[in-house]
């Protein structure tokens, strides 16, 4: 009984949801309140379970070895909370300060080696090879010519005019262009199979139409 | 042909001992016929080739008789050194193969890992036999490895039958010890520190005054027209700072743009609406837009309830954007962070609303659908630029000058990889080898 209610919501839901294709209605707003808000509370008893309970009042509690660190996290997370006493709401630009500064020098060395050292490195490819065949030759003077075509692209402190980076710049939109088709076409094909998936649960689990 | 005989009665034994094993009611153990004694399977010791070894697999005890003629040696030379370049989590445990080579039913290693004083030991970790003699400790949460504890390890040869033979606990020769420096990201500090002394020598020449030129983005100059639009139409604007978190690079940058929309939109007295995905990011557009409300002179213009949270979830948020768009009718959509599978979802839809939409994100693989459907698209760096272009500030048209040398020197050194390459196809050398390792990383720190 209580699955096939919750097939029941399950499959009106999905129709709330698809009725806004059709145009903004009740039944779709009523799933979209619902949906944000079944999903807020269910976010925070996640935060709770999964986060504040066991990597901070469990370790404090318990005693463990170190814990009284992470009052510093919980001192600063608490800060977060001045923000609804107006008198004292710039203490909240402490953890804020400090998420983007820790943000920013976390991120950048990740960014130099994954986004700079390690695609510089797939780009250092020997162009031809003894036994290479003509299609993986073809493949890799693609590749780094694409690769330097699409980063005239990127130069904003130049004009797009003259040889370089004139014609450089439009070869490397259109390089640019065709690996967002190949995108579009690959991540296309994924959003269909959700789309048969959500048809299948409605004519198979819920209408029986389909097996 | 003596060699011989040891493996027949092996395989003879071994198959009798698979029979027992897969019975119902396995008979009593007899003690196998290789010369060897054991008294029960946990306490068996084996001698071979000098190496102590004891038994402790709990499996049947004939099994483990019957594959002791096999040449079944204990792994030995067990070395525990600290793992380089961490935070004093992790050793190193190396150790010879405690099989002969070739032996199939050799299937791997069980480490097992003790505090010094302790008695009781727990399996740390297993290893395939393909996997080598090298075992990292310290990588499994599960298993943690403190610094400066002084730990004992065991390994044992694990085989087919279930049977393990394990040397005796040795003390480890090193505790785990943190590095200060990464030795092994050189490269890293040396890419960083070249990226940034140039970025700092043109935001420097920038604060001198020299004059420097960008060149002109279609989707940043329709910023202004896309504001000047809503305001003339007496409509809200509506600014998505992605889905992401504070700490994603396309965050901060649509942070900052975000500032100079809000600021543009205080002079004009347009409505402005930006939903929130991530709380921290919600606190941070809330003040930004604050900040700018008063760098504007309309602090009291300033409505809170204009940056606001919606939820974590990501479809649900997407569901609660749909139903602003389509219920408010904005007249500017501005997507710009980072964004993923609802990117499509939420321009569509504000393409349906009527809406001028101007989006930015370094998500490759969302690009595509906001150039699809958007009227203009950032994308990637120049999202990351814009802030500078609409700004105009000295500073940051000097830091857009030192990334495109940056990027100059990227170049370069592509460009010398194919010279590189050439030269290799036609004198036969390994030159772009070397350049390679010059920049080469290995891919586990």
């Amino acid at each position: 009984m209580t699955e096939t209610i919750g097939l029941w919501v399950a499959a009106l839901f999905t129709i709330g949801i698809y009725s806004f294709l059709y145009k903004e209605n009740p039944l779709y707003r009523l799933a979209e309140h619902l949906v944000i808000g079944i999903s807020l509370g269910y976010f925070i008893v996640i935060s709770y379970m999964r986060v504040l309970e066991p990597r901070l009042i469990e370790p404090i509690s318990n005693g463990e070895q170190g814990a009284w660190l992470l009052l510093i996290p919980a001192i600063l997370g608490i800060l977060y909370i001045t923000r609804f006493f107006p008198k004292v709401a710039w203490l909240s630009r402490y953890p804020m300060a400090f998420l983007m500064g820790a943000g920013m020098g976390v991120g950048f060395p990740l960014s130099m080696k994954a986004q700079v050292l390690r695609q510089l490195e797939a780009s250092l490819i020997p162009l031809y090879k003894t036994g290479m065949s003509w299609e993986i030759v073809l493949g890799n003077v693609v590749m780094v010519l694409g690769t330097l075509a699409a980063l005239i692209y990127f130069f904003f402190s130049k004009p797009h005019k003259g040889l370089f980076f004139g014609t450089g710049s439009k070869i490397g939109i259109w390089v640019i262009m065709v690996g967002f088709g190949a995108t579009f076409g690959f991540t296309v094909m994924g959003r269909i199979s959700l789309l048969i998936g959500r048809i299948q649960f409605l004519l198979g689990d819920w209408l029986h139409i389909i097996k | 042909m003596l060699r011989k005989v040891p493996a027949m009665l092996l395989a003879l034994l071994l198959a009798t001992g698979l029979a027992w094993a897969q019975a119902e009611d396995p008979p009593p153990a007899e003690p196998a016929e290789t010369g060897e004694t054991a008294e029960t399977a946990e306490e068996a010791v084996l001698m071979e080739e000098g190496v102590e070894a004891e038994i402790i697999s709990e499996s049947d005890a004939s099994i483990i008789n019957a594959t002791i003629g096999d040449g079944m040696i204990a792994p030995g030379g067990i070395v525990v050194s600290d793992w380089p370049n961490d935070a004093g989590d992790a050793l190193l445990v190396t150790f010879e193969p405690g099989s002969e080579t070739g032996n199939e039913n050799h299937t791997g290693y069980a480490v097992y890992r003790r505090t010094q004083g302790e008695e009781e030991l727990t399996l740390v970790g297993t290893m395939e036999i393909d996997d080598g003699t090298e075992f990292i400790d310290g990588y499994d949460p599960d298993y943690i490895v403190e610094s400066g504890v002084q730990y004992e390890y065991q390994v044992a040869a694990v085989y087919l039958s279930g049977a393990e033979i394990a040397s005796d606990p040795i003390a480890a020769q090193e505790v785990a010890g943190g590095q200060i420096f990464h030795t092994g990201k050189v490269r890293v500090l040396v890419g960083c520190a070249l990226f940034l002394g140039l970025i700092l020598f043109y935001f420097h020449a920038a604060q001198r005054g020299i004059e420097m030129y960008l060149r002109p983005i279609a989707g940043i100059e329709a910023i202004d027209e896309a504001i000047g639009r809503a305001t003339e139409m007496g409509k809200p604007i509506l600014y998505v700072p992605g889905l992401s978190t504070i700490s994603d690079v396309a965050t901060i940058a649509s942070l900052t743009i975000l500032g100079r929309v809000a600021k543009k939109v205080a002079e004009y007295g347009t409505p402005l609406l930006v939903p929130n995905r991530d709380p921290i990011v919600y606190t941070i557009a809330e003040e930004t837009v604050k900040q700018a409300y008063m760098e504007a002179g309309r602090p009291d213009a300033f409505d809170k309830d204009s940056v606001f949270f919606l939820t974590q979830s990501q479809f649900a948020f997407v569901a609660g954007v749909n139903g602003i768009m389509m219920r408010e009718k904005p007249a500017t959509n501005f997507y710009l962070g980072m964004f993923w599978a609802e990117s499509l979802i939420l321009a569509e839809t504000g393409s349906l609303s009527g809406a001028i939409q101007i989006a930015g994100t370094d998500a490759v693989t969302q690009l595509p659908f906001f150039i699809t459907t958007c009227d203009y698209t950032l994308i990637g760096e120049e999202l990351y630029a814009a802030s500078a272009y609409l700004g105009r500030e000295p500073k940051q048209l000097g830091s857009i000058k030192g990334q495109d040398a940056c990027k100059g020197i990227i170049m370069a050194v592509i460009t010398l990889g194919i010279l590189l390459s050439l030269t290799d196809i036609i004198a036969g050398t390994d030159t772009l080898g070397w350049l390679r390792n010059l920049i080469a990383m290995p891919i586990v720190d």
